[in-house]
């Protein structure tokens, strides 16, 4: 017998949370993972869709962006600031699925999941973003490298919401990607895939980030990779060698999508292209989101 | 345990008790009977199920009745008019062979009446993206595309 609770308001929600209540944004993951059978259906659930304040992108006042974890991936895709300089999430909630899942799908909800092959994660470790948690108890603020822990594992605990997705100001002269190989453009779940931003200052690299989708327990970034990058002029040669410490540092699975050895040789041709694809755009260059597609037979 | 749920259907208000483990897809097929809307997959992978959530796309076998609380909800019988005459999309859909056996047909209408809302003069490769999350076994989706994009150029014209 369940219950189920849908409130407006934060603080109901954090108290049925602590009273053992699970969260349910869009259920595109929650309510499908249990007809999969991979878990029961929670006996107590708080729906969070309502929530006041949940939902919408905001501009913080050092010219970040703070992203409500019930964002949906349409409406993240729609945002104007988002597009213009967060450009790796564009292109990874632009990918997220179908329109529908699009529509219903939330950020907090592709966090929260942990899944290896988590499209936004690789884009908004390369943002250095901060999760925002909240319980009865008060506020954390977490960075989102290392959030995820294991597969479906994150730090979070089970009294505590996400509540936002922050995003600090991006460098002046920086432009990020995403990019994911799939057996066909919609409807799929990443094989492997890799994020980048670049920071380009008189032809030099001043920052760097690389993270890689479905090549390990979690979404995580690749500091070998990243070294590479810094300092380099992004050329061919720093871009290949950084895509191989990719390849090197994965440590894929055999599953239904894909071997591991193809998961494998494929890591150093996604990450290729998406630091190509945040180099261009870090020299003005347009390559259009979702990047997936653009870059689709790219060299 | 049961939620007395409140939505708008098709324009019109009803109200049932649902336990909340079950989805948005059998409570419009088996308690409130309207059965236009299919179910095919179960997984959010073909779209047979699709109805508009807030006037959006949403897989309803994946999405918990209990949910729909105080929102819009829009099935195929909504898309005809209250005399039963078919709307520009699906007089397009029968004129363009988009429809063969059906079963994708309630979802296709659906996805393409969200497009429509939002682009009115939709490129092909966008009218194939928008249905990407529809399945169709039968008709090869080519008349499928057509019907959308006919039915959009009439919907300009008036
Ligand atoms: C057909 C289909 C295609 C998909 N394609 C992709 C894809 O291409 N890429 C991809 O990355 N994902 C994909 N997904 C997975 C899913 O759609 C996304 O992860 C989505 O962002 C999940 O959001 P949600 O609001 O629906 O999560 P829910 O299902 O509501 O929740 C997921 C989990 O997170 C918890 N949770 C949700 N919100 C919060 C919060 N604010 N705080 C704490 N915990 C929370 C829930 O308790 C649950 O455990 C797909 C799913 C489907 C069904
Ligand atoms: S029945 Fe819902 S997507 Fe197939
Ligand atoms: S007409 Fe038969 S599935 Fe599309």
């Amino acid at each position: 017998m369940s219950r189920y609770l849908a409130p407006a308001g934060l603080e109901e929600a954090l108290v049925a949370l602590a009273g053992g209540a699970r969260p349910v944004a869009g259920g595109t993951d929650l309510v499908v993972g249990v007809r999969q059978g991979r878990f029961p259906i929670p006996d107590d659930l708080v729906a969070i869709h309502r929530l006041a304040g949940f939902r919408g992108i905001a501009e913080g006042a050092d010219g970040g962006l703070v992203i409500g974890a019930g964002t949906s991936h349409a409406e993240i895709v729609a945002h104007p600031r988002v597009t213009r300089d967060w450009t790796g999430l564009a292109d990874a909630s632009a990918i997220v699925g179908s329109p529908a899942t699009r529509a219903t799908g939330t950020l907090g909800g592709n966090v929260a999941n942990a899944s290896p092959a988590a499209d936004t994660v690789a884009p908004l470790l390369c943002a250095d973003a901060v999760i925002v948690c909240r319980s009865t108890a008060g506020e954390r603020r977490l960075p989102l490298d290392g959030f995820a822990t294991a597969p479906r594992r994150t730090l979070l605990r089970p009294d505590e919401l996400i509540v936002a997705v922050e995003l600090p100001a991006p460098a002046p002269g920086s432009a990020s990607c995403y990019v994911r190989l799939e057996h066909r453009r919609q409807m799929e779940i990443a094989i492997v895939g890799a994020g980048a931003l670049l920071r380009l200052e008189g032809g030099r690299v001043t920052a760097a980030r690389v993270a890689m989708t479905a090549l390990a327990p979690t979404v995580r970034r690749v500091p070998e990779a990243e070294r590479i990058l810094l300092g380099s002029d992004g050329g061919a040669a720093a871009v290949t060698a950084a895509a191989e410490a990719v390849a090197a540092a994965a440590t894929p699975i055999d599953d239904t999508r894909a071997s591991a050895a193809y998961r494998r040789a494929m890591a150093a041709v996604v990450t290729r292209r998406a630091i190509g694809g945040a180099l261009a755009r870090a020299r003005g260059e347009t390559v259009t989101i979702p990047a997936s597609d653009t870059l689709f037979g790219a060299a | 345990m049961r939620y007395e749920t409140s939505f708008r259907l098709n324009g019109t208000p009803v109200s049932v008790s649902v336990e909340p483990s079950r989805t948005l897809l059998h409570v419009l097929r088996e308690d409130l009977g309207m059965t236009g809307t299919k179910e095919g997959c179960t997984d959010s992978e073909c779209g047979a199920c699709m109805v508009l959530l807030d006037g959006e796309p949403l897989n309803a076998c994946s999405y918990l009745a209990v949910q729909a609380d105080g929102r819009e909800v829009t099935t195929v019988e909504g898309l005809s008019a209250p005399d039963g005459s078919l709307s520009a999309l699906q007089r397009a859909f029968l004129a363009h062979g988009g429809v063969q056996c059906g079963f994708c047909t309630p979802g296709m209408l659906i996805s393409a009446t969200a497009l429509l809302a939002r682009d009115p003069d939709p490129a092909e490769e966008t009218v194939r993206a928008a249905l990407s999350g529809n399945l169709c076994r039968c008709t090869g989706y080519q008349g499928i595309v057509q019907a959308v994009r006919s039915a959009a150029a009439e919907i300009r014209e008036g």
